[in-house]
Formats: C-alpha cells, sequence, structure tokens
C-alpha cells in the first residue's frame, strides 16, 4: 500500500469533517482527528463508515476505539485490507 | 410588573410558498399550493393530492451545512429551520458564531412528529443488523425537539430551548407558552413555530382513518373546500411557520418593526367528556377557550374584527362555525369575517397552527382579508348562522384591528391566541 496516495485518500475522506483548514492544509501521519482537525466527535463515526465504504472493509469496535489519528487510521486500514486479501 | 409582547419578525414555508414574499402574494391572490402526489398514488393511498412546499438543494444550503444535509432525511427539521431562520432574520437578529450564548433569546418550536423518513430508514437498516451504519444524526433527526436543537444551535439561543407537541393545536400553543414566559420576564425574545413533517408516513394514518378526500385527485386545486356544502373530507399538507415574540421594551429599544401585538389567550381540553373524543372536540371546551382567550386578552367579543378558524374541510365546519357564534353571542351580519388558510394550502397538521398564524399576523399588519377559496357552495347549515358576507370569497383591502386565531387538535385540545395590531 503506497502511504502518500493513502494519506490523500483519508484526506478526501476527513475533508467534510474538518473545522481547522490549517491542521488540514499540513496533515501528516501524526495529525489528530479531534485536537488537530477539530472534528466534532459525534462525526468520528460518520469518519469510520466512509473509510469502511472506501475500502470495503468493516472496522470492529477496538480498532475504532485506537482510530484517534492519521497513522492509526492508516494502520487498521492496511490491516483489515490484508486479512481481507488472505 | 407584566411585560407586554408584541411580534417583530416572521418566517413561513407553506405549500402555497416559502418566504414572506411569496406566502403574502398566494394568500392575497387565493393561490392553491395542493397538487397530485404520484408518491400517493404509487402507494394507492385514497386521497392522492397533497401540499407540500417547494424546497430546492440550493435554498436549504442557506440554511444548512454540505455536510448538516448529507444523510439528512427530515421534512420537518428542514421546513421549521427555513422558517425559523427567516423569522429570526426578518426581525434584525441574524448571529453569527457569537461565542456567547444569548440568555435573553430562545425557541419553543412545536412538531407532532421528527424526521419521519429518516425513522423509517433507521429502522430498516436496525432489523437488516446495520445499526452500526446508521450515522451520528439519525438521533438528533428523529428525537422530538430535533427543530428547536436545530434551531437553538444555528442561533446561539440560551434561553428556553424547547418543542411542544399538541397535534394541530401545536403552533397556536407555541406562541401562548412563548408569551407566557415573555410576559412573565423570563425571556426577552422568543422563537415561537411550529413544523410537520410531509410524506406518506405522516399522511397514511389520516388516509386510513377516512378522513381525508378521496374526490379530486383529479382536480387538485378544488381538493380543499372548507364550508362549503361538497367539502369531503381534509387534503394533507405539511410546512412550516414561525414569528418571534419580543419583550415591548425589547422591541422599541431595537428599533425593531412590530407586525403585531400579543394580547392573550388560552388553551384548554375537552377531556374526551360530553361530545369530545380521541378525535372529535366537546363544543363546550371549545367556547369556553375562545371565551377565556377574549377574558384573557382584556378584550370583548365585539372587538373582533375576523377570525381566522381551524375549519379543516370536513363535516366539523359547521359546528366550528357554530361554536363561535355561540362563545362571541355573534351571528348573520353581525359576525366578524372569517377564513380558513387551509382552502389553500390543506391541514399542514402540527404545522398548521404557525403557518395559519403567520397569515392572520400578515392580515394585520398589511391591512386586509384573504380569500377563502373552493366555498362558492356555502354549507348551508354555516349560512343559516352567519351571513355569507362574512365569508369573504374575493380580496378585501380593510384596517383590520384584532384577529382571532383557534386551532382545535386530536386529544380533544383547543389553543385560542388573539393578535391586535400595534399602533
Amino acid at each position: 500500500m503506497n502511504k502518500e496516495q493513502t494519506i490523500e485518500e483519508l484526506k478526501n475522506i476527513v475533508k467534510p469533517y474538518i473545522q481547522n483548514q490549517e491542521a488540514f492544509d499540513g496533515l501528516t501521519e501524526d495529525t489528530d482527528f479531534i485536537n488537530d482537525l477539530k472534528i466534532n466527535s459525534a462525526n468520528l463515526v460518520d469518519v469510520i463508515l466512509d473509510i469502511e465504504e472506501k475500502y470495503d472493509i468493516v472496522i470492529d469496535n477496538e480498532a475504532m476505539e485506537r482510530m484517534v489519528n492519521v497513522k492509526a487510521a492508516m494502520e487498521i486500514i492496511e490491516t483489515k485490507l490484508s486479512e481481507k486479501n488472505s | 410588573m407584566k411585560k407586554r409582547v408584541v411580534i417583530t419578525g416572521l418566517g413561513v414555508v407553506a405549500p402555497n410558498g416559502a418566504g414572506l414574499d411569496a406566502f403574502t402574494h398566494a394568500i392575497k391572490n387565493g393561490i392553491s399550493g395542493i397538487k397530485h402526489d404520484a408518491e400517493l398514488e404509487r402507494l394507492q393511498f385514497s386521497c392522492q393530492i397533497a401540499g407540500k412546499p417547494s424546497i430546492s438543494t440550493e435554498l436549504a444550503l442557506h440554511y444548512f451545512s454540505e455536510l448538516e444535509l448529507r444523510n439528512f432525511n427530515s421534512t420537518g427539521i428542514l421546513y421549521g429551520v427555513i422558517a425559523g431562520i427567516d423569522a429570526w432574520k426578518d426581525a434584525g437578529l441574524y448571529l453569527e458564531n457569537n461565542e456567547e450564548p444569548d440568555w435573553d433569546s430562545g425557541t419553543i418550536f412545536g412538531t407532532g412528529t421528527s424526521g419521519i423518513d429518516k425513522f423509517r430508514e433507521s429502522i430498516y437498516k436496525i432489523d437488516d443488523f446495520q445499526t452500526r451504519r446508521l450515522g451520528s444524526t439519525a438521533v438528533a433527526q428523529t428525537m422530538n425537539s430535533g427543530v428547536s436543537a436545530y434551531l437553538g444551535g444555528k442561533l446561539g439561543l440560551g434561553n428556553q430551548v424547547s418543542t411542544n407537541s399538541s397535534a394541530c393545536t401545536t403552533g397556536t400553543e407555541s406562541i401562548l407558552m412563548a408569551y407566557e414566559r415573555i410576559k412573565s420576564g423570563q425571556a426577552k425574545r422568543i422563537l415561537a413555530g411550529s413544523t410537520s413533517d410531509s410524506g406518506p408516513y405522516i399522511w397514511g394514518g389520516f388516509d386510513a382513518m377516512k378522513v381525508c378526500t378521496f374526490k379530486h385527485n383529479e382536480n387538485p386545486e378544488q381538493g380543499s373546500r372548507p364550508m362549503s356544502a361538497s367539502a369531503s373530507g381534509f387534503v394533507p399538507g405539511s410546512g412550516a411557520g414561525a414569528l418571534v415574540l419580543e419583550d415591548l421594551e425589547s422591541a422599541i429599544a431595537r428599533g425593531a418593526t412590530i407586525y403585531a401585538e400579543v394580547l392573550g389567550g388560552n388553551v384548554n381540553s375537552g377531556g374526551q367528556r360530553g361530545l369530545g373524543t380521541m378525535t372529535a372536540p366537546n363544543p363546550i371546551a371549545v367556547q369556553k377557550c375562545i371565551q377565556n382567550a377574549l377574558a384573557n386578552a382584556g378584550i370583548s367579543a365585539n372587538e373582533i374584527d375576523a377570525i381566522n378558524g381551524h375549519l379543516t374541510a370536513t363535516s366539523k365546519d359547521s359546528l366550528e362555525i357554530q361554536n363561535w357564534s355561540e362563545a362571541l353571542g355573534r351571528n348573520g351580519k353581525d359576525f366578524p369575517y372569517i377564513n380558513s388558510l387551509k382552502s389553500m394550502v390543506g391541514h399542514c397538521l402540527s404545522g398548521a397552527g404557525s403557518i395559519e398564524s403567520v397569515a392572520s399576523v400578515l392580515q394585520l399588519h398589511h391591512g386586509f382579508v384573504f380569500p377563502n377559496i373552493n366555498c362558492t357552495d356555502l354549507h348551508p347549515e354555516i349560512t343559516a348562522i352567519i351571513d355569507e358576507s362574512r365569508i369573504p370569497q374575493q380580496l378585501i383591502e380593510k384596517e383590520l384591528n384584532i384577529i382571532a386565531k383557534a386551532s382545535f387538535g386530536f386529544g380533544d385540545v383547543n389553543g385560542c391566541v388573539i393578535f391586535k395590531k400595534y399602533i
């Protein structure tokens, strides 16, 4: 999986929910969804649903709890994709 | 010290006009908003005509963000938020991103159901083991107070933010609740209003009860016929009305336009005793409600220039006229002018009381009595009580001083509010 490509894809997914444009423009692996992008915590479930749809994966409750930043999201997507393809 | 309460802003989303200008034009000219409804026909409803406001996505985007409209499926909240924000702006009160809530302002915005289409969508997902896919706004769209919650957030309201519900009396009741709160000094202004969802899932129950007309599927605009001998049931409608009620001192201090004063009113119930049932009004209670409203407003029956009735186009219209006549002790040519907005928009259910109140206040402010349509054949039981000239079928341009507006709802509940021109 190409890291840069995934970051781009994630950026497109979170774009409608962000409330801090500056943090969004400078988005890196360490960017936190709530603290940096100021995504409303209630909207995090919508972000996760959008990710599931995009990659055709199912993110379980445990994984969902860990998915607080870009890095965690990328790891989870990668894990779920490899589970799916194995 | 009791405060005087005035109306400083109006907003409306009605089947025959969204926005004050379009709506005023429509009611002055007797323009019907009733149309054939393809969905009701597909679902084999007896009544296949309805009153449904037309709101484009482009218009909705002036009131909601793109994100808010994602997976949004609540017509009641859509209509209510548009009418509410319009009224707020009309009163010169639009607030943008104020850090501090406006502690002096609140909203009492009623509805019968909320997001009934969203509910349906959610129920299908849940039964399909997809609860986790409901998204984050299923609750906000389907909780009954969704409309007041959306408005409260958009306007930054810091006073009471609540939703009342009393069937077809809802909108009239919300005005009186707002009036009481301001009169007692607990708020400076309250956005009072009500809304109703549209579509088959809100109208189906009425269709099943056979209270809607099935005789006008081919000629929708003639379908809603209050006070007519050929009235054959109501036409289902939907939409929202909103009124900014404000403490007179605050309105004067702001230099606001004052549309009218709320002199008072009354809400009561017939207790489903006597002739009253879940669906039929107890006439003693209706008359008592009207008389108590007059007493509360401190006026005599002779001071009423016009009545905006409930008048749905069912067999109960004659009884309503009789109740008004007995309560006011007025009949024949001495009876006030009376009209029913439902002839043009149908019965907008929980939205009716507030849409019709907006129409009443516009009549006071601009000096006119809007025409009743579809009643060239007045019901003989009605003309036996009041003179034909009291039921205008053409626009009358005339300064009015006092209008009484009443609504009656399932559960045998009544509401009557008295509006006066502010001079």
